[in-house]
Parts: structure tokens; sequence; C-alpha cells
């Protein structure tokens, strides 16, 4: 496997924008401050694409055969002893075990740190006047909801195209993003998972550039050929 | 089966005599009930208004319901503690501690004096009110099942090096909850920090005595695990105990809120306080 740079040849089938080569399984479009679930098959390269750059897009993960195995950002982070999520970074739960392994990165920087907004939480960071806001608790619970999971199931999440610095007093936050149009993440599961997203529809920080956009799913099997 | 007359517990009389000479023992690592019969407090714990004196294992676990306006102090005595926290709500423990906005929101990673511990729900659990350790972890969590047995060879509850997430996961069990009610978690006495890349670098812990104390804004569970740190590189599991000391302080809310107690409070934190008073009120029938 290589990993692509901003201007090397992506590799893709036709016009589809898979990150990695394959046949493509789906392809579909989240619209701003949507949600979005599938189920991607071990094996199967989920590429997402930040179609107008910087949209952040939080994303997690639960083993489908058992949605109680489910992402850990604490686990993925302590296991690979970095808060920055890239090619390379596998994605665990809190069992330990691997559920997908980001395989190709256009950006380098994706967060797991943050969390995600919820209605709630806006009122602590931006005033009560927020509460009415679509956030992406919201999406995860409505989208959750159809396969059975509820709010127990909510946890620390990723944010990918996001950028969460820390500085040396540990001050963090959210700052402008280092995506761009076009920019893609591919992530390979390495059992089958339920991976839920919500389009972030947060307008009071920079994660989305403030203003919402679409983004774009793409999942990939290797061909036959390919093998 | 045959009993012999040398066997004191062949009988029912005798079982039950000897189970009873039991009753009293005093050991290192228990919890003492009354809490008022703890064999020592610290000297600023008023006597009377203790709710909870136990010393917790290395490797162990304990859980307790408190109430608001309750002080919970975790003292490091010996210096090799590690303690992981689950905090949920008591009456409704769907919501609990969310470690994510418990940075995000008052925009800073690192615990200390001053610093709120929020719900899911943008509200206020606890508020950590005194520290002397500075040595805390709200990012990488406790150790797991897979990654014990990998570095020690074991990691179930009752094994020799008990993951973190076993044993909160045993102390969940008992409030009627299970594995999806047991999310990342901060810990206490065992450093993190980030480093200009990213990466995450452990600093250990700040040495014997150190304490951390916690005030209760709401009625909460608490489920503490001592265990090894996950960053923990010591090839052996090894650790000490705990002691944990709770006591009612209901006078600390109000020095809070005045900020009196920790000083200002961030802007963040206010809101989550009023968030909190806002819902108590409301389900109140005063």
């Amino acid at each position: 496997m290589t990993t692509p740079t901003a201007t090397s040849p992506i590799a893709h089938t036709g016009s589809l924008p898979a990150l990695v080569a394959g046949d493509v399984v789906l392809d579909e479009l989240v619209a701003a401050r949507g949600p979005w679930s599938a189920v991607v098959t071990a094996g199967d390269v989920l590429t997402i694409v930040d179609l107008e750059g910087n949209q952040a897009v939080d994303c997690l993960l639960y083993a489908a055969a058992d949605t109680r195995v489910r992402y850990s950002a604490a686990e993925t982070i302590r296991r690979q002893r970095s808060i920055v999520l890239t090619t390379g970074s596998v994605l665990r739960a809190d069992t330990g075990e691997a559920l997908m392994t980001v395989v190709a990165d256009e950006v380098g920087v994706h967060d797991t740190i943050g969390g995600a907004c919820s209605q709630e939480s806006n009122t602590l960071r931006y005033g009560e006047h927020t509460r009415e806001q679509h956030a992406c608790v919201e999406n995860f619970l409505l989208e959750g909801a159809r396969w059975g999971l509820g709010k127990r199931d909510l946890v620390s999440n990723i944010n990918w195209f996001m950028n969460v610095p820390v500085d040396p007093d540990g001050a963090l936050g959210i700052v402008d993003g280092l995506s761009a149009p076009g920019k893609r993440v591919a992530l390979r599961a390495d059992v089958d998972t339920l991976v839920l997203v919500s389009n972030c529809p947060q307008v009071n920080n920079p994660c989305n550039g403030f203003n919402p956009t679409p983004v774009r799913m793409v999942v990939a099997r290797a061909s036959e050929d390919a093998r | 089966m045959t009993t012999t007359a040398t066997t004191g517990t062949a009988t029912t009389a005798g079982a039950r005599a000897h189970a009873r000479a039991q009753h009293g023992r005093v050991v290192p690592t228990m919890r003492h009930v009354p809490a008022g019969t703890a064999p020592s407090l610290p000297d600023d714990v008023p006597a009377d208004a203790v709710t909870w004196a136990e010393t917790v294992a290395f490797g162990r676990y304990t859980s307790m319901a408190l109430a608001r306006g309750t002080r919970l102090r975790l003292v490091d005595t010996a210096g090799d503690a590690c303690v992981s926290l689950l905090l949920n709500r008591a009456e409704a423990p769907h919501e609990r501690l969310n470690t994510a906005d418990t940075v995000k929101v008052p925009w800073q990673a690192y615990l200390g004096a001053g610093h709120p511990l929020l719900t899911d729900a943008g509200r206020l659990l606890a508020t950590v009110v005194a520290d002397t350790s500075g040595r805390h972890d709200a990012l990488t969590g406790t150790t797991t099942l897979a990654g014990n047995t990998e570095r020690y060879g074991a990691g179930a509850a009752h094994s020799a090096s008990p993951a973190g997430r076993e044993l909160l996961l045993l102390g969940a069990l008992k409030h009627g909850l299970g594995p999806r009610d047991v999310p990342p978690t901060v810990s206490f006495f065992k450093g993190v920090r980030v480093d200009g890349d990213g990466r995450l670098v452990s600093t250990g812990s700040v040495g014997p005595g150190a304490y951390v104390d916690l005030l209760l804004q709401v009625d909460a569970l608490v489920v503490l695990a001592n265990t090894a740190h996950p960053l923990d590189d010591r090839e052996r599991f090894i650790g000490t105990a705990v002691d944990v000391v709770a006591w009612r302080a209901p006078d600390d809310l109000t020095a809070l809120a005045a900020e009196a107690l920790v000083g200002e409070l961030g802007p963040e934190h206010r809101r989550a306080l009023e968030n909190t008073e806002h819902d108590l009120t409301a389900r109140s029938t005063r």
C-alpha cells in the first residue's frame, strides 16, 4: 500500500473517488447537517470525501456482530500513543479489538478527543440561545436508533477533517481545519463494522468553516484481480 | 461424609461460631462501616460528617451512591495508585461523565483544581475542588482485558492483573448497568501530557500523599477502580492502595457558586452549574 499525497495520482475506479482501488459497492452523498450509517464488510474500504473542504465528519464505530463492542477513543490513542489519527491508525474498540484501520489520508490530522457537539453542550460553549440549533448528538441518536442503539451507546467519537491541537499548558480547542475541497480519508474494515456518522451541523466554531457542507461516502471492495 | 471431632465447622453451630468469630477484624484494605469507625481520617475532615471511608487495594474496585454536596477525597497515600472513575447521575444513570466534553468545553485537557466534570447533558456532575497531585489523565481511559492480557498475561477482574475496564464493568453491573454504560473514564494520580506532535507522554506519579477532592453537584453513582495506568511501562503489574473518604459538605456547594472555593469559575463551568441548578429546581417539589 502506498500513501497518496496531495500531488500523487490517486487510484480509483473510473471517475469515482475511492481512495483505494476496488469495485464500488456503495456511493452515497451525505447532506450537509445530515446523518449517515452503513455496515462496512470486513476487508472493504470506506473513503470519506470532504467535498467542499473543512467539513467535520463525526463518526462512531460498532462491531456489527455485537454493538456493545464499540469504538474507544481512549484505547485507540493509548495504543498508538498519539492523539492524531492518520494513515496507520488502528481504530480500536474498548475491548482492544481493531474495528477499522486508516489506510490512506490526504489531510494528515484528524481528531478523536473533541467529541461531538450537542444541543446541551452548546449551551455551555456558546450560550443558551444555541440550544435549539441542530447538533451531532441529534444525528447520532436518530440514526443510531435505526440500528437499536440509544444514548448509552454514544461515546467519545472520531472527528474526521477536524483539527484540535493541545497547547503545552493543556489548552485545547477546535481551530481552523487543515482539509481542503476534495480531500479524502480511507478506512479499511477489520471486522464487519457499523459506521455511524453525523455530518456536523455546528455553526458556532471553525470545525465546518462556519458553513456545513455535504460529504461523500464510497465503499470499495478489492476486485478479484487486485487481490 | 465422615466428620471428625477436631473440625470446628462440622456442625451448623460450629460453622456459625466460626463465621461470627471473624466479625470485627480490621485488615489493611477494607471499607469501614460505619464510616466514622475508620482508624484514621484526614485532619481536615469532620468526623461526624463522614459517609464513606475505605482503603481500596491495588487491583480492586469499589462503588457507592453519594448525595449532592458530598466531598469525595482520594488519597494516594503510598504514591503508586491510579484511580479510574466512572460517574453517573444516580436517578438517571444514562446521564454520565463525558470525558470529551470535560476537556473540550472548558478548553483544558489537563485536570486540576477548578476543573468541571461534565455530563453528556451539559450539566455539572462534580468539580475538582482540591488537587495536590496535578498528575491526572482524561485522555487514555483505563486498561482493557486484551491490553492487560498482552502486557501482563491476564486482565480478568479476579486475575492477578485486573484491567480497569473489567473492574469498572463489575461496579456498573452492581448498579444494574452493563457494558454499554462503561464509556471512556478519567483517572487520577498518573499523569499524561500531549507533546507538540500530539504524542502522549506519561508523567507518572507525583509521589506519596497526594490527594484530589471532588465536590458532587448531583446525587451520583461512583465507581472507582484502582489499577495500573494504561501507559504504565513497567514490566510487572505493581501499584499501591488508595484511601477513599467522603463527607457531607453542603456549604461547599454554596462556596463553589460564590467563587469562594476554587476561585472564579470559567464561563462554561458557570453555565454547567446553572444548567444543573435549573434542572434540580425544576425537579424539586419545594
